[in-house]
């Protein structure tokens, strides 16, 4: 291959080649000179013998080229000439391109980031989560959590498994980490042996926690973040070795995690392991995610199976304890639906993300609609120039292809433009991104997003290009040439592209407008729904917890906890205090457990239905702003007392009983060894998993009981949500004292998630809200777009029709007369975008079906208010060039005829 | 409009750069001097464009089957002399070879439908 060469001689070539046709022209001019022929004659027939010297040299030339690449080269510079001569025009599109096109790679680099890119770990397809249902255990294994793995299902499955290389449980969890500088609560993770190993990324420092580490009772260890191990020891290797006193219990420091490790979905300080203790183990005990690394080309179905065959090992191998049936868990109808660990990683995000690219998506057509117009405006004056290409030998390809070229070029420095605004637009998300969303570090422009940007730079530039380049660059345009210059009324057919353009945008912005007004409907819903709190914003809420080392004695946590509540009551400020296990919506779920009634009677076999419980002290209530239905709420002295009292929720109390009067003073219990428990008050329904579900079922225990088992001591819970009522509430001042009023009682006691409840109600609405601010952005470009395009086409038709009307009103129509004609044409317009418009909403809205609440798809006052706000609008943009219209000076409008 | 039409539309792809290749075998020659040798020989039978002959000879230059050197001709004018190469002549060669079979070719088909 010797292009290399020729790339560099050409011009030498090229030289060449236009000496020589010049001197065959020249000697061809002499003879004929010579024969007695007019210099004159010579030449012209000279050059006709010839044929068309410019394009046979162009030919010429084309046979030293690569791949016509040149020829895109040559367009490409002409094109920039003619954008930089139009430069309103260029500024003008480009600003719509970019605008598009920034918004598109944002949300692509999200998409990208959270749904499309593999997770950060070595072979990440292979790791999967060990999710199972059990459709038998109806609220113990939720929809979308399935059935925990319980430890003894874990060494089943971990020993008896074929088809993983690795397989583990994990949880996490909080710990107090003393004897740093103040006691800090921090993130743990508990894992099995086998979870790191499936994970496999290896650590920064030291070793990860091996076999060895989960003897239980033997040497504790514990495993750092790269995080925390920056924040506390400032990267210090010296680290591994020490000991950190972790609730109470110090334990050997013996690895740090890499800095990119990421567990799961979740932030962590600490890996702890979880060392169970094989021989109490039983059959119960759901509470543990289950994670493996399956042997590769092991499929998922493979995978499952092996679960199922391991099922009943499992009920074989272990028991509940003397009595119990471990076959029983066969009417749970467990069942293995093992999933990649992305999919759990993503969770419930994807529809999101897909909605708001689909809507960012339309928001693209709607501008590139917007530049065709633009495109096309300006290719009708160009009709001229187009027409004197083709005369002068340019073929219709080749004029395509310049125009072609120049839609490109235009899309391309769109994209570029574009690309600006996506590295601000990705900082705005991740700012506006719901706070639960997975993956948020990972988002980033990256090669991929860079590479749809150039395609979808590029394709735009093609898409708008199109319409105009093959309206005007085919073989009627020698006519132009005559016509050109005269300001003749257009002709219906050549406004039929402009006037569909323009429908198109009308209802694609109405389909977007449509999806934002859904969501805020739905926003609306959700803030009408009562959520079982009363004041968010002054409820300042946090989490405490009483290690076992520190305190052991169950009263005296409970005596320390009420203490907590006296001091917390005592800052100034402070209506009033309480606690929780957990507070609505901030997902801690206590347990579960099946609840008899004294008064129902239940065969052998057959359980009542599990329900959730939780632990309230007294004055919860009140601090909490949930309302008492019917009866009291527990006393101090009946906590101390172990009184078997309980509280229920209202319609646990309908359900059970028929009201909630009736359900004071009946009695219930959670399993036969346990004493029956009066219930002593009705509580209001709470949306315990965010205000989008339906609120559970309840049992509220006192803080301190009788343990479980029969034995006689009382446990509490240890971990409570504290909740304080003050206006100060979110304050620093206030966090200050409320923290010292804590220490006061026990300086070993640190605070965590220390917000207010507003926070937790936001967080949980997140996702809603997000959709909402996205939809909403995309509705408002959209129409902000559809706006300009319908103004712009209006504007363009009576600036085209001055003559016309100009005649009209030399003829006699009045001026409103003209005012009415010009807004019926852009009426017309709107009405019939707006048709398609909500055809195509209404089949779309069902769609994001699953991100509404409290509204149909088919809303018909968003449908509504959204068609009649698009055509006042449309209405209001037709009237500033109608005013035009009707100030147009007959004299002036026709006198250049 | 005017389109311009590639002249060689009236012959075969080919036959021109058959033809300049057979003229320089007889001796070596600039544009003109080679379009009028051609026009001449074919007694004016095939209408050739004049120009079509460049792009021609560019496509002969690049695959080195001829080769141009600036000379002063006969009348005294700066002009490009072209000349066939070697492999240019073997090109030539299997081109009338396979032209020759394939006029007989067709002739056989044309004489066998008009018996």
């Amino acid at each position: 291959m010797n292009w290399f060469k020729q790339l560099f001689t050409r011009r030498r070539l090229y030289n060449d080649l236009s000496a020589e046709i010049q001197a065959h022209l020249d000697e061809k001019i002499d003879e004929l000179v010579a024969a007695g022929v007019p210099r004159r004659d010579a030449t012209a027939a000279a050059r006709c013998e010839f044929g068309n010297a410019t394009l046979i040299e162009e030919d010429s030339r084309d046979v030293w080229r690569w791949m016509s690449i040149e020829n895109l080269f040559a367009d490409a510079r002409y094109g920039l000439r003619m954008l930089g001569r139009n430069p309103v025009f260029t500024v003008v599109g480009l600003l719509t391109i970019a605008i598009g096109i920034g918004a598109n790679a944002a949300v692509f680099s999200v998409v990208n980031g959270v749904l499309l890119k593999p997770l950060n770990y070595p072979k990440a397809e292979e790791l999967v989560s060990l999710h199972q249902t059990a459709p038998g255990a109806a609220g113990l294994a939720d929809f979308e959590n399935g059935l925990f793995l319980s430890p003894s299902m874990y060494f089943t499955y971990s020993e008896q498994n074929r088809t993983c290389r690795s397989l583990g449980v994990w949880d996490t969890g909080t710990a107090n980490v003393t004897g740093l500088a103040e006691p800090e609560q921090v993130r743990t993770v508990e894992v099995s042996d086998g979870v790191l190993e499936a994970l496999g990324v290896p650590p920064t420092v030291g070793r990860w926690l091996a076999r060895a580490d989960q003897i239980p009772r033997g040497h504790e260890t514990v495993m750092l973040s790269y995080g925390y191990w920056q924040r506390h020891f400032a990267g210090d290797r010296s680290v591994i070795g020490r000991n950190l006193m972790v609730d109470s219990r110090p334990r050997e420091i013996v690895g740090v995690m890499a800095q990119r490790f990421r567990f799961v979905d979740t932030e962590f300080d600490l890996i702890v392991p979880l060392a169970f203790d094989r021989g109490k183990l039983i059959l119960a005990g759901f509470g543990y995610h289950g994670i493996a690394r399956l042997k590769p080309r092991v499929t998922i179905a493979e995978a499952n199976a092996d679960i199922t065959r391991m099922l009943p090992i499992w009920m074989d191998s272990w028991t509940n304890g003397p009595g119990t049936n471990p076959h029983f868990y066969e009417t749970w109808k467990i069942t293995p639906m093992i999933r990649p660990l992305k999919q759990e990683v993503i969770g419930n995000v994807s529809e999101v993300l897909w909605v708001v690219m689909g809507t960012i998506g339309l928001v693209m057509l709607i501008a590139c609609a917007n530049v065709t117009n633009l495109l096309l405006v300006r290719v009708e004056s160009r009709q001229q120039e187009l027409a004197v290409r083709a005369a002068l030998g340019a073929g219709w390809g080749r004029i395509v292809r310049g125009l072609l070229v120049e839609s490109v070029m235009l899309g391309l420095m769109g994209g570029v433009a574009g690309m600006g605004l996506a590295y601000a637009a990705v900082r705005f998300l991740a700012d506006v991104g719901p706070a639960n969303l997975p993956r948020l570090n990972e988002i980033s422009i990256d090669a991929r997003t860079l590479g749809f940007t150039l395609v979808n730079s590029v394709l735009s530039g093609l898409l708008f290009g199109l319409i105009p380049a093959f309206k005007y660059a085919g073989p009627r345009t020698s006519l132009e040439l005559r016509s050109a210059g005269r300001t003749i009324s257009a002709s219906r057919e050549r406004h039929r592209a402009r006037n569909l353009l323009v429908i198109g945008q009308v209802a694609m912005a109405l389909v977007l407008l449509v999806s934002a007004g859904l969501m805020i409907r739905t926003f609306q819903a959700l803030r009408t729904v009562d959520p079982g709190f009363t004041d968010a914003r002054h409820l300042q809420v946090m989490r405490i917890s009483i290690p076992n080392l520190l305190i052991p004695e169950a009263e005296r946590v409970a005596r320390t906890q009420s203490e907590i509540l006296d001091k917390l009551s005592a800052v100034p400020g402070v209506n009033s205090a309480g606690f929780v296990s957990g507070m609505p919506m901030e997902g801690l779920d206590s347990g579960w457990d099946c609840i008899f009634a004294q008064d129902k009677t239940y065969p052998d076999d057959v359980m009542p239905p599990l329900r959730l419980y939780k632990y309230i002290s007294p004055g919860f209530l009140h601090t909490a702003g949930t309302r008492l239905i019917a009866g009291r709420e527990f006393t101090w002295d009946e906590v101390y007392g172990l009184r078997p009292v309980v509280m229920i929720s209202e319609n646990l109390a309908r359900e059970m009983w028929g009201s909630p009067s009736a359900a004071i003073g009946k009695q219930l219990r959670e399993f036969s060894s346990m004493p029956w428990r009066e219930v002593i008050g009705v509580i209001q329904d709470v949306r315990e998993r965010g205000v989008q579900e339906n609120a559970p079922p309840i049992v509220y225990w006192p803080p301190m009981m009788e343990y479980l088992f029969g034995a006689k001591a009382a446990e509490t819970m240890r971990t409570e949500t504290f909740l304080i009522r003050s206006e100060r509430a979110g304050t620093e001042s206030f966090l200050n004292e409320v923290r010292q009023a804590v220490w006061s009682v026990n300086s070993n006691l640190p605070l965590a998630s220390v917000r207010t409840m507003q926070e937790v109600y936001d967080k949980s609405v997140a996702r809603t809200s997000f959709t909402l601010v996205m939809l909403g952005i995309a509705g408002a470009m959209a129409l902000a777009l559809g706006i300009i395009g319908i103004y712009g086409v209006i504007s363009y038709t009576v600036s085209q029709r001055k003559r016309e009307i100009g005649i009209r009103l030399a003829l006699g129509a009045q001026s409103g007369d003209v005012v009415s004609m010009v807004l019926r044409q852009g009426a017309k317009l709107a009405l019939l975008g707006v048709c398609i418009g909500v055809a195509a909403a209404f089949a779309l809205a069902r769609l994001m079906t699953s991100l509404l609440f409290g509204v149909s798809a088919h809303d018909p006052l968003t449908f509504a208010a959204v068609a009649a706000l698009l055509i006042l609008v449309a209405l209001i943009a037709c009237y500033i060039p109608a005013r035009r219209a009707m100030k147009v000076d007959p004299i002036v409008a026709l006198r250049y005829e | 409009m005017k389109k311009a039409q590639p002249p060689q539309r009236d012959l075969f792809p080919g036959a021109l750069e058959m033809m300049i290749l057979r003229t320089l075998k007889r001796q070596p020659l600039h544009g003109y001097a080679l379009v009028q040798h051609i026009k001449r020989t074919s007694n004016d039978l095939l209408q050739i464009e004049e120009g079509s002959l460049y792009p021609a000879l560019q496509r002969l230059l690049k695959e080195d089957l001829v080769k141009a050197e600036w000379a002063v001709s006969s009348t005294n004018r700066r002009v490009r002399i072209y000349t066939l190469t070697l492999s240019g002549a073997k090109h030539l060669e299997r081109e009338v070879s396979r032209f020759e079979t394939m006029l007989e070719g067709i002739t056989r088909v044309l004489a066998r439908g008009e018996s």
